[in-house]
């Protein structure tokens, strides 16, 4: 079965002559389990697919579908525990007055669950932070801390589907192995699969098993890994972004 | 030949309510005529230096050292007045973000004429030249357009490109350059770079490059210090990079994902105390 099924997706800000189509008919799928990864500029249209997944675009044309179940407008809430999303900048995605145990417990809470002060401390040990950071406030973590507890909450509904928008360009590279290797980690112990968008193409090349090249809005490739390894871009744009960053 | 700057034993201090911490401690390096990297994760003091050498930590922040020469002349010893002729005319500095370093409610040609005609006698309409084959030579097109035009009509690989240029304008002896590729694409990413290459070469400037990216160094500088906790921890060829001997900077190179070497786990550096405590090294000449 399919994790997510995306067909003739187009998303556009504004009206009239203002409109820009951020996204132009983008189609892909991403199987039960796989890491997929979507590349390209800035501009390029990444990011508004992972928001236009969750509800973040206001309109959008075209179809999603997550694990067979078609998206309408209005997302059922039973959604949110399907997908979930890691933002870019853990300084930003985190509320300043909200200790970590508030900021799992709330969104716990909104989920529904009952054992909630079991589950934080479990949440915890997964993203490798332990029980000393539960009554920290953000301010009070590094960035890959903060990076660790924004994962810990997109896990908290338990989700199939994690949609992570360049989960590691805030980081130092140091930092950067240690989120690389806990998201590995997890979605091996969790069954995950993860859409993941990044402008750097050696961490998709690590993460992901297949990926696909976008440019203006448009998905231009999509390839496997080891045609990316093997440097075999047929889009002489893909092949003009291997070259710039190897 | 003399270096162009010569820094000696360069301390940089905030006192906070834990007591006083050290951003920078006890730094030693000369520059030529060459392109020098500083690279060193956040927190390690490289944008700290950078912005010591210009005299732009302010107070409560405290900048100590033996020397920062310029050409022989001291620069810790010039009041803050003769600091504004250094600035910008003898060392200027490429900030990270253009979106922060431009003024937002100038058009880009009142701001490079505006720089351009603090550093030099000139009208207006000489002024507006000079801009223009200023964007011209950064390689920027339709430059009558982007003199018109305000910032955040800019994409940020085009708002750092007339940051170099409104640095270059003066013709510096050293540009001070930090992190000025990081917000920028990959492709945009190496366009600036050449521009940056071009200029500094065909002028004979010095360039210190700062930058957390060790691929980036490696490829585009002539020489790299890596610092660590506020110290150098190691002094290498840029081209040498790659067999560097430190444990810190082999651990910074084997945290990265590479293309060519797939790997199931990523190596997570492992901090020893005492890359901390051993001296700084120096990067003289």
């Amino acid at each position: 079965m399919k994790m997510l099924e995306i067909n003739g997706l187009n998303v556009w800000f504004g009206s009239g002559r203002d409109r820009v189509d951020a996204v132009r008919n983008a189609a892909f799928e991403v199987g039960a389990g796989e890491s997929f990864g979507l590349v390209g500029e800035s501009g390029s249209g990444k990011s508004t697919i992972l928001r236009a997944i969750t509800g973040l675009a206001p309109s959008w044309s075209g179809t999603i579908a997550v694990a067979g179940r078609q998206i309408e407008i209005r997302r059922p809430k039973d959604f949110y525990k399907q997908v979930q999303m890691v933002f870019q900048d853990p300084y930003a995605s985190l509320h300043p007055r909200h200790s970590v145990d508030a900021v799992l417990g709330e969104t716990l809470q909104l989920h529904g669950f009952k054992d909630i002060d079991a589950r934080v401390v479990r949440l915890l040990d997964d993203v490798g932070l332990g029980q000393k950071f539960r009554f920290r406030y953000p301010h009070q973590l590094s960035g890959g801390q903060r990076q660790r507890v924004a994962i810990a909450r997109a896990l908290a509904p338990e989700p199939e589907l994690l949609l992570l928008d360049e989960p590691t360009s805030a980081l130092d590279v140091s930092v950067q192995a240690e989120i690389l290797n806990l998201l590995a980690d997890l979605r091996q112990e969790h069954g995950l699969t993860y859409l993941m968008v990044s402008h750097d193409l050696s961490v998709v090349g690590h993460m992901c098993d297949r990926l696909a090249v976008m440019k203006d809005g448009e998905i231009v490739e999509i390839m496997d890994v080891v045609a990316l390894r093997a440097m075999k871009a047929t889009h002489p744009y893909s092949q003009h972004l291997l070259q710039a960053s190897v | 030949m003399d270096p162009l700057l010569d820094v000696e034993d360069l301390w940089v201090r905030f006192s906070t309510r834990q007591g006083v911490f050290d951003a920078v401690r006890g730094v030693s390096f000369t520059l030529g005529r060459e392109r020098l990297g500083i690279v060193g994760e956040s927190g390690s003091g490289k944008s700290m230096t950078g912005r010591a050498i210009l005299r732009l930590i302010r107070p409560p922040g405290i900048v100590e050292a033996d020397h920062i020469k310029l050409d022989g002349v001291d620069l810790l010893q010039k009041s803050e007045k003769s600091m504004r002729d250094v600035r910008g005319e003898r060392i200027s500095m490429v900030m990270q973000d253009p979106k922060f370093s431009l003024n937002p409610v100038m058009t880009i040609g009142d701001q490079i004429i505006e720089s351009y005609r603090l550093h030099n006698k000139a009208t207006k309409s000489e002024a507006w030249v000079k801009a223009l084959e200023m964007l011209e030579a950064v390689s920027i097109r339709n430059p009558e357009r982007v003199m018109r035009a305000y910032p955040h009509e800019m994409s940020g690989g085009m708002g750092q490109r007339i940051m170099i240029a409104m640095m270059l304008i003066p013709n510096p002896e050293i540009l001070i350059a930090d992190e000025p590729t990081s917000a920028l694409d990959v492709s945009v990413q190496r366009q600036v770079l050449d521009i940056m290459d071009k200029l500094v070469q065909e002028r004979g400037m010095g360039l210190i490059f700062i930058s957390h990216d060790l691929n980036l160094v490696a490829d585009f500088c002539d020489r790299v210090l890596i610092m660590y906790a506020g110290r150098i921890v190691e002094v290498c060829d840029a081209n040498k990079l790659h067999e560097a001997q430190h444990p810190y900077t082999r651990g910074l190179l084997n945290s990265l994902p590479r293309l060519d070497t797939p790997r199931d786990r990523l190596d997570v550096l492992k901090r020893d105390p005492a890359w901390s405590e051993a001296p700084s090294v120096s990067g003289r000449l």
